[in-house]
């Protein structure tokens, strides 16, 4: 069954990206805001005359 | 901070969604043909490439990757770009991506009726296409990626984490399940043998639901709900959990497909566990796509696309809640390799799937065209027909699923199998068989109502290729929330590149150590399992190209009820040199591994003539061409030194004769035949198929006791 260290190695590995990557994440500082994300992907940014408020920090 | 203009590219959406509609059809009609033939087999017409074994490969790889596969693709690049406030990077990335895509689906619609089979199911497209399904993908990725490092937008919303997730995933998946060595253009052999092989196979199969029909759907799903609801999902900081907690648990829950094989028990015990814990990231979705809606349920009523919606997030509850359920042993006792699988997947194909993909394009294809949807009514009768053949097809199944399997278990007061032609068993569910069938009409009806529907709206509407968007750009430098961290350098645009970098490198080690692995295992534990005559082999060969494996398996779990019936149980040793498995997943036939000696030669001539001549009431196709066409022998030498190759012990040099004892077992079994008073043709191919089919499960009986446990 040495078929499984291949699997277990290829799937550590996938984990460990998608750990590094939520580790990113976080310390991106992704999830400091988690209402807002959900609110504004409601709002397409059509081109317009009207001066819409965006964050800038 | 000053404002950019760019424009969002619709017209990649568009194609993408026309792709979408046209393989979803075609996918289904597939799906029906093969529906009636079970109902119907004289629906095959004798005809080898509209027969159920090689149409069956046709309609999974049409629905999972021709009308999901280009649903993703159509729902990625309209919600991605929106998402990340940026044009796709390449417009010829994206075009690439379409066409070279549609040219895969095109050459799994010629190569799979034409016989070209790996056998591996949802992985059945031959080495050639398989290379270019890994650079199709790898532009996918590549154009994914480069978007989201140009993107105007810091935050990386859900969608775009379990659209990454299943870059990622996926490319792992295909290119450790292809791990196979060409013989020829279009023919070659699973690098793993055996129980290995079973278990890449269903590590992958496992994990395509997982992130080819579950993850990018979920990413849709949390940008087209809210789009459609207008307003935004119940909880986000739950959707994060989601995401990760999904990943995490998601990839190791394989094994439950190989519950009561040769597997060891800790790796069954260690899916099953994953899989139960699965339900809890599973169902937290579920609630958060479903209580959106929350206060918006006037809207469900009267807006056919969030009626497909919440449909469509039922459905991945009752399969979610279904999953963990059918991967506990004593379920999976009864429910493995009956229809009762088949109707759990299509529970989540045709409700979760299916009807999200209808839910976005009856969403998407009236903003893309900037009109509104020509009839209500219609969309309405869609949804009502598409429910009512979801419940047609799957109730049947799940009764044809309980019926057949509590049959085969039967026993007598005398403890004999109560139902010991297993003809009876499938005489009680053909009319299962028909019902579905009916199912599977009214779907397709509502589809096609759909793309009427469709062809009415984009007449009124007036496409916009090109959309006007603004949005300030990203500011070069992070200003972090708290202090300054160290990996300030790296966080920004490398870190993507590093992730890729990784996983190049990581393929590429693990491609490296897989063949020394590999070879060295196939040394048998069972003395007496010899490789396969060349006869036999080329026998084997033509069992895969017609899809034998699609409705018998080759695998007698360690129940009295499959020992009574089919014979000794199957040991992990006697598969050593089986490249690829043939174990199957499915029984609409008898199990085969035991079939070795069971019969005489003339009773299987007689009966892939004509079935029913040896088992009235038979629903298999005939095989007429077998009989009448010689066996191509010009590839033998190849497949023996292949075989070699991969660790099958033929001496050196073996080639050379190999024909020469195809030709002499070949006549041995015609002059058998003629004995019985049938005149066989010369080297016809049923005499290699009747080879391979009486060894089958034989070369244990001459073990010693010692081996064979």
């Amino acid at each position: 069954m040495s078929v499984l260290y291949i699997l277990i190695i290829a799937s550590l590995l996938v984990a460990g990206i998608f750990l590094l990557a939520f580790i990113w994440a976080v310390r991106n500082g992704q999830y400091d805001d988690e209402y807002s994300p959900s609110v504004r992907i409601l709002f397409d940014n059509k081109k317009s005359t009207e001066d819409k408020s965006e964050k800038t920090d | 901070m000053e404002k950019q203009h760019f424009s969002y590219d619709n017209t990649i959406v568009r194609n993408f969604s026309y792709a979408t509609l046209f393989w979803g059809v075609t996918g289904m009609l597939v799906g029906l043909i093969i529906a009636l033939q079970l109902a119907f087999p004289a629906l095959n017409f004798g005809i080898e490439y509209i027969s159920f074994g090689r149409l069956r490969p046709l309609h999974t790889n049409a629905v999972i990757f021709a009308f999901v596969g280009n649903g993703i693709f159509a729902g990625v690049y309209y919600s991605l770009q929106r998402l990340l406030k940026a044009r796709m990077y390449s417009d010829l990335l994206s075009k690439i991506n379409f066409w070279g895509w549609q040219l895969i689906i095109v050459s799994a619609v010629i190569s799979l009726p034409l016989g070209y089979t790996t056998s591996k199911e949802y992985a059945e497209l031959e080495w050639p296409i398989d290379i270019a399904i890994t650079i199709i993908w790898v532009v996918f990725g590549w154009n994914m990626f480069a978007t989201i490092l140009r993107r105007r937008e810091r935050h990386l919303y859900v969608a775009v984490w379990f659209y990454i997730a299943t870059f990622i995933a996926i490319a792992m998946l295909h290119l450790v399940n292809s791990f196979e060595l060409p013989v020829s253009f279009m023919k070659s052999y699973s690098w793993y043998a055996g129980v290995q092989d079973a278990l890449v196979q269903w590590w992958y199969g496992h994990n395509a639901v997982a992130f080819f029909l579950t993850t990018p759907y979920l990413g849709l799903m949390y940008y087209f709900i809210p789009k459609a609801a207008n307003r935004p999902v119940y909880s986000y900081r739950l959707s994060i959990i989601h995401f990760w907690a999904l990943i995490f648990l998601y990839i190791w829950a394989g094994p439950h497909h190989l519950l009561y094989t040769a597997l060891p028990d800790w790796a069954q015990s260690l899916g099953t566990v994953f899989s139960i814990m699965l339900l809890a990231p599973s169902w937290g979705g579920m609630l958060n796509g479903l209580l959106t809606l929350r206060g918006a349920w006037d809207k469900v009523r009267e807006d056919p696309t969030l009626k497909f919606m919440v449909v469509a997030v039922t459905a991945y509850g009752m399969a979610t809640f279904e999953g963990p359920l059918l991967s506990l042993k004593n379920v999976n006792a009864i429910s493995h390799f009956t229809d009762w699988t088949v109707a759990h997947v299509h529970v989540g194909g045709l409700g979760w799937n299916g009807f999200l993909t209808f839910g976005i394009l009856y969403w998407m294809i009236p903003v893309l065209f900037r009109t509104k949807l020509y009839s209500t009514k219609l969309a309405n009768l869609h949804f009502w027909i598409g429910t009512l053949g979801i419940l047609f097809y799957a109730l049947p199944m799940y009764w044809a699923g309980l019926t057949q399997s509590l049959m085969w278990k039967e026993f007598t007061a005398e403890g004999m199998l109560a139902y010991p032609n297993f003809m009876e068993t499938v005489t009680q569910i053909k009319t299962m068989y028909a019902l579905r069938s009916f199912g599977g009409l009214l779907y397709l009806t509502g589809a096609v109502i759909m793309v009427v529907n469709f062809i009415k709206t984009i007449r009124q509407g007036d496409f916009l290729a090109n959309e006007e968007a603004e949005a300030p750009a990203l500011s070069a430098t992070y200003i972090p929330h708290s202090k300054d961290h160290w990996h300030r350098w790296i966080e920004r645009k490398p870190v993507q590149m590093l992730v890729l970098s990784l996983i190049v490198v990581g393929i590429g080690g693990v491609i490296e150590i897989m063949p020394t692995f590999l070879v060295k295992s196939n040394i048998p534990t069972i003395s007496s399992v010899k490789p396969y005559t060349p006869l036999e082999l080329e026998g084997r060969d033509l069992y895969i190209r017609e899809g034998c494996n699609n409705c018998h398996s080759q695998m007698v779990r360690p129940f009295r009820s499959e020992t009574e019936r089919y014979g000794e149980y199957s040991k992990a040793g006697e598969f050593v040199y089986d490249h690829p498995h043939l174990w199957g997943s499915k029984r609409t036939g008898p199990d085969l591994h035991r079939v070795g000696g069971k019969y005489p030669d003339s009773w299987h001539y007689a009966h892939m003539l004509d079935p029913e001549t040896m088992s009235p009431g038979s629903i298999m196709p005939s095989y007429p061409w077998m009989i009448e066409r010689k066996l191509d022998t010009s590839k033998t030498p190849e497949k023996i030194s292949a075989m070699r190759t991969l660790g099958v012990p033929y001496p050196e040099g073996y080639e050379t004769k190999a024909l020469a004892d195809l030709h002499k077992q070949s006549e041995k079994i015609r002059s058998g035949l003629k004995k019985a008073k049938i005149e066989a043709m010369k080297d016809a191919e049923i005499l290699a198929l009747i080879a391979y089919l009486q060894r089958l499960g034989t070369d244990i009986k001459s073990a010693p006791e010692s081996e064979k446990k």
